[in-house]
């Protein structure tokens, strides 16, 4: 009996971390955005600019969940959504929610872009995806897709 | 397998081309004309405008929703400029056979529905976005017509704000318009916003 009140409950809890916690957004406008961009722990810090309006983020973005999965140790991967306001709760959320999202999703909700955008990196013209990758040693902005072979490849050179 | 890796290879080298940022025109540099077809089955070049002192020109579709965020500016533009000889141009860059939602067809439903008063044409081979170093939707070029031909006055964002025109603060477009109309310098000629990349 007490086994099962207690199977009971783990089974109570592993559903709550599961697919009936509500997804709660951390959204800030750039000044909050900021410091995950100068993160200086030991890792190396791998950070996606993308929405779910945008079709080749979203192809990319499993990939980025592997590379979290596969490095838990030395990589944190943090997934900056530009998704639209009115759609927080009709696509980002369940978005995350659907694909179960492991990586930190930061909202990012600044609509004065050409203060921000040249902050982030002066060559990113606007067009997402984009992937910043850094740590103590080395910074590296790019302005493309990746498949997960790609990625990897490139976080070794870290 | 094989297929999709070099499709995948194939998609990439596209893809990343067009954003590189010393490809396209420069503040200055004189932007090509071009013959498109527009939404009533014409085909416009900015040579046709004779009187025109130059041309708002907007790459912009009916799929991005910051694209659709903008289409109420740039039909109030395409109002308060045209009649002053500064009419909007827009064309459409996106690859349909990606974009369904950006065919001909669509194009000619959502002008009717929205009212555009201004050319909405595509770049059907897209060979003309790729000239002027466009990268996404909306992407506008501001051109003033000269003796050498249409100079590039201004590249970016119609303004600062993409949520909610009563909050604007700097109308980036309006104010080099302005400015090229009386005939005086202006202070920013180029300003970056995020938007949708011009599907391949």
């Amino acid at each position: 009996m007490k086994y099962l009140v207690l199977l009971l409950i783990f089974l109570n809890l592993s559903c709550k971390s599961d697919k009936k916690a509500p997804v709660i957004l951390e959204v800030h406008d750039f000044a909050g955005v900021a410091p995950y961009l100068e993160l200086e722990g030991s890792k190396t810090y791998v950070v996606n600019f993308w929405a779910t309006w945008c079709a080749p983020c979203v192809k990319e973005l499993p990939h980025f969940e592997t590379l979290q999965a596969n490095y838990k140790d030395s990589v944190e991967v943090i997934l900056v959504s530009l998704d639209f306001p009115h759609q927080y709760e009709t696509k980002l959320k369940p978005f995350i929610k659907k694909y179960q999202l492991k990586s930190k999703v930061v909202v990012l909700d600044d609509p004065d872009m050409n203060s921000w955008i040249p902050k982030v990196n002066p060559q990113w013209d606007g067009a997402i995806p984009v992937t910043l990758i850094y740590n103590k040693s080395k910074r590296m902005f790019y302005s493309r897709t990746f498949t997960y072979q790609e990625l990897e490849t490139e976080l070794k050179t870290f | 397998m094989k297929t999709i890796f070099s499709l995948f290879l194939l998609f990439s080298t596209v893809a990343f081309s067009p954003i590189i940022d010393d490809k396209g025109y420069a503040i200055g540099d004189v932007a090509t004309d071009f013959k498109l077809e527009n939404i009533d089955g014409n085909f416009v070049s900015l040579s046709d405008f004779k009187q025109a002192k130059g041309f708002i020109v907007v790459f912009t579709c009916n799929t991005c929703p910051y694209a659709v965020a903008y289409e109420d500016r740039i039909e109030a533009l395409n109002k308060e400029y045209a009649p002053k000889g500064y009419p909007v141009i827009a064309i459409m860059p996106n690859n349909v056979q990606s974009k369904p939602g950006d065919s001909m067809t669509a194009m000619q439903k959502r002008a009717k529905e929205k009212g555009f008063t201004f050319p909405y044409l595509i770049d059907a081979d897209q060979s003309i976005y790729p000239q002027y170093g466009a990268t996404k939707t909306p992407h506008v070029y501001i051109l003033e017509s000269t003796d050498k031909g249409p100079v590039v006055q201004y590249i970016g964002a119609i303004d600062d704000n993409y949520k909610d025109a009563a909050l604007v603060k700097t109308k980036y477009v309006q104010n080099a318009v302005d400015a090229l109309l009386e005939g005086v310098t202006f202070e920013t000629h180029k300003t970056k916003a995020i938007g949708c990349s011009i599907k391949i």
